[in-house]
């Protein structure tokens, strides 16, 4: 049972994070393009609860920033004017899945005071929003990614389970071809193959589709085990005995016995995939400016001014980290109850 | 030795195999490392056109293959467009580099995962246990890419050590021992990445083997007899516990190299990372084949060093 209770809270905490970042319009404060020329590099905004004279406010406040003269992108709070944080307040326009539009955002603060939770980027865009609306991007990559490595898998693996002879031997090949290959090289080289400059939305595509078919060979193979498992049991047997055919067992029989695997691969490739477009990005060779996804976010630390001086530059990384833990927390769920399950 | 023998061909056969995947995958790709100068006005197609039949990029697949097959006999392992020069002059000194990166980063981390995991193991159920599980599902959740970046962050800032490259500008001015010295600044940062990296898992693998060989009847005999602990732990139940691992050894290679391409990138080591994106960027088809084909060769070696490692140390291995 404790680990059934593992489950739903590593399940509650995911999808928090995938609510957050499929809600991103919503929660994010800024919009996401919108560029403030005038402040650029902007620290994360400080949430203040004691105010001037020493009063303690129940509901946190934050000062604006102003731009000090003596420094290039230096700046410092303006205590003048206390602007209190609030929920539900109007902001700018934003679409939810394309389709919901709205003006209301979680929280946020009177104008002129700007809301940077994490800071701003060289164009003075928020990147707290950014890492948001980022955030539905590099998953999207990693879960469309990971639908087309399951997919591969599960028909590689249950044909060449199910039919064995040379179409297993064949398959099993061309896997432990994908399998000796380090992953990043074999991502690299096939991304080289294919065409560098092509619109943002098309790259997206590309790249989800490149890191979904590198990574078939391991669901693959442990599907086909299973397969095999499943194959050999007496009730295909009987059913075979009563006429059923071959594509009504692989259904009703085997394919029930593989979601377990499918769901525990599902929770580690996701993490690994999102990081594989991370990565690819970072390397430039992915989505890039100005669409926000977290590896082109990460990689403006590239430039070494940037890594020097603006820590939270940084915060792309957290986000990333907490999804990871989320998604590699619940695989090791899944395979304790597994586990337990097959005992 | 027969088994040797077979592993070798198998290795070979697979190395064919990937630079057939990687000719046709190249094959199926639109464009060339020339489209770019087609953009160029001051070139004109027919200069082009004249480049890519010197190069051979006019041929039917086949036949490049067979081209790229004979160059790799004589050694050069095709041409470098970009660089105007045999792959091979290019690829020796950055898979050296990868290489010494990569063997000090699995040295440093065994020698540190062994004693840890053994520790750990001997405590099983205390709160060191507990306290390690934290620590590697922690380290385990944050990417290399982060971890290099925080790295460099913190070298940048404290001006500790040397961030980025693997020799200083006067590398060649300096003595021997000072060259030394050097050498082994510049390693610290991207070892200690890749040991970060692989850590976790060792540290996992050589705990959850541990705890099951000192489940074993022999080592509750062993200790009946009065046998020391330590003596117990490394000399009766580590050799024991070590068959799988040294399995681990060959299969944490793939990951251990991907890792450290990601690493020469962000730290600037010159090996086969940069290369091999640079490459990539600039489609320098035989420069991405040739770094293919090299990190395979590791992961081969690796395999069958594991194997050899399993006959030396595994009777039952040998007996088969």
């Amino acid at each position: 049972m404790a680990s059934r209770r593992k489950i739903i809270v590593a399940v509650t905490f995911l999808l928090s994070l995938h609510g957050a970042i499929l809600l991103a319009g919503f929660v994010a404060p800024q919009d996401p393009a919108a560029q403030n020329r005038d402040f650029p590099f902007v620290p994360p905004t400080r949430l203040h609860f004691v105010g001037a004279g020493g009063r303690i406010h129940l509901r946190p406040f934050v000062y604006s920033w102003v731009a000090r003269p003596d420094g290039l992108y230096q700046y410092e709070e303006s205590r003048e004017h206390e602007f209190p944080v609030h929920l539900f307040v109007p902001g700018p326009r934003y679409q939810i899945a394309g389709v919901f539009t709205s003006h209301t955002h979680l929280f946020g603060v009177e104008r002129p005071a700007q809301l940077f939770l994490a800071g701003t980027d060289n164009y003075g865009r928020d990147q707290f929003s950014r890492i948001l609306f980022g955030g539905q991007i590099s998953l999207a990559a990693g879960l469309l990614a990971t639908a087309i490595s399951l997919f591969l898998g599960l028909c590689m693996g249950c044909v060449s389970g199910f039919y064995g002879k040379w179409m297993d031997e064949s398959a099993m090949r061309l896997a432990e071809l994908f399998l000796v290959l380090p992953w990043l090289y074999l991502l690299l080289a096939v991304r080289s193959f294919l065409p560098l400059h092509v619109s943002s939305g098309q790259t997206f595509l590309l790249l989800v589709a490149v890191i979904g078919t590198v990574g078939w060979a391991r669901p693959a193979r442990l599907i086909r085990g299973v397969v095999l498992s499943s194959r050999s049991r007496k009730y295909v047997l009987a059913s075979r005995g009563f006429g059923a055919s071959n594509a009504y067992i692989l259904r009703r029989h085997v394919l029930p016995h593989t979601y377990g695997i499918l769901l525990t691969q599902a929770a580690l490739l996701v993490p690994q995939y999102v990081i594989a477009e991370v990565t690819l990005s970072f390397f430039g060779l992915g989505l890039s400016e100005p669409m926000p996804s977290w590896g082109s976010l990460l990689a403006s630390l590239q430039q070494y001014n940037v890594l020097v001086s603006y820590w939270w530059m940084f915060a792309p990384a957290i986000a990333l980290v907490l999804v990871t833990i989320g998604y590699l927390s619940v695989a090791n769920a899944f395979h304790q109850q597994l586990q337990s399950d097959s005992i | 030795m027969k088994y040797l023998e077979r592993r070798v061909v198998h290795g070979m056969l697979l190395l064919i195999a990937v630079s057939i995947l990687c000719f046709l995958f190249a094959d199926l790709a639109p464009g060339s490392f020339f489209d770019e100068m087609k953009l160029n006005p001051q070139i004109s197609s027919e200069t082009v056109a004249a480049l890519r039949s010197q190069y051979g990029l006019d041929q039917p697949l086949p036949v490049r293959y067979g081209r790229w097959v004979k160059s790799v006999l004589r050694g050069d392992l095709g041409y470098s467009f970009a660089y105007n020069t045999p792959v091979r002059s290019l690829l020796v000194i950055r898979a050296r580099n990868t290489l010494l990166l990569t063997t000090s980063a699995t040295l440093v981390a065994w020698l540190i995962a062994i004693p840890l995991g053994v520790w750990i193991a001997s405590r099983s159920g205390g709160w060191e246990e507990r306290l390690a599980m934290a620590g590697t599902s922690f380290f385990l959740s944050v990417p290399e890419l982060v971890v290099a970046l925080v790295l460099l962050y913190w070298v940048v800032r404290t001006h500790a050590l040397p961030a980025g490259g693997m020799m200083s500008v006067d590398f060649d001015d300096l003595g021997a021992w000072a060259k030394l010295c050097d050498l082994a600044a510049h390693f610290v940062v991207p070892v200690t990445v890749l040991v970060l990296a692989s850590l976790p898992i060792l540290i996992r693998h050589v705990r959850a083997s541990m705890v099951e060989v000192l489940g074993a009847q022999f080592i509750q005999a062993a200790r009946g007899h009065g046998i020391g602990r330590l003596r117990i732990l490394f000399h009766y139940a580590l050799p024991v516990a070590a068959n799988p691992l040294i399995s681990l050894f060959g299969l944490s290679l793939a990951g251990l190299l991907s890792s450290s391409l990601l690493v020469e990138v962000v730290m600037g080591w010159p090996g086969l990372g940069p290369l091999l994106l640079e490459a990539s960027i600039s489609r320098d088809v035989y420069v991405v084949v040739g770094a293919v084909m090299a990190s395979t060769l590791f992961m081969i070696l690796g395999g069958i060093l594991a194997d050899v490692m399993l006959v030396v140390v595994d009777p039952r291995v040998r007996v088969e």
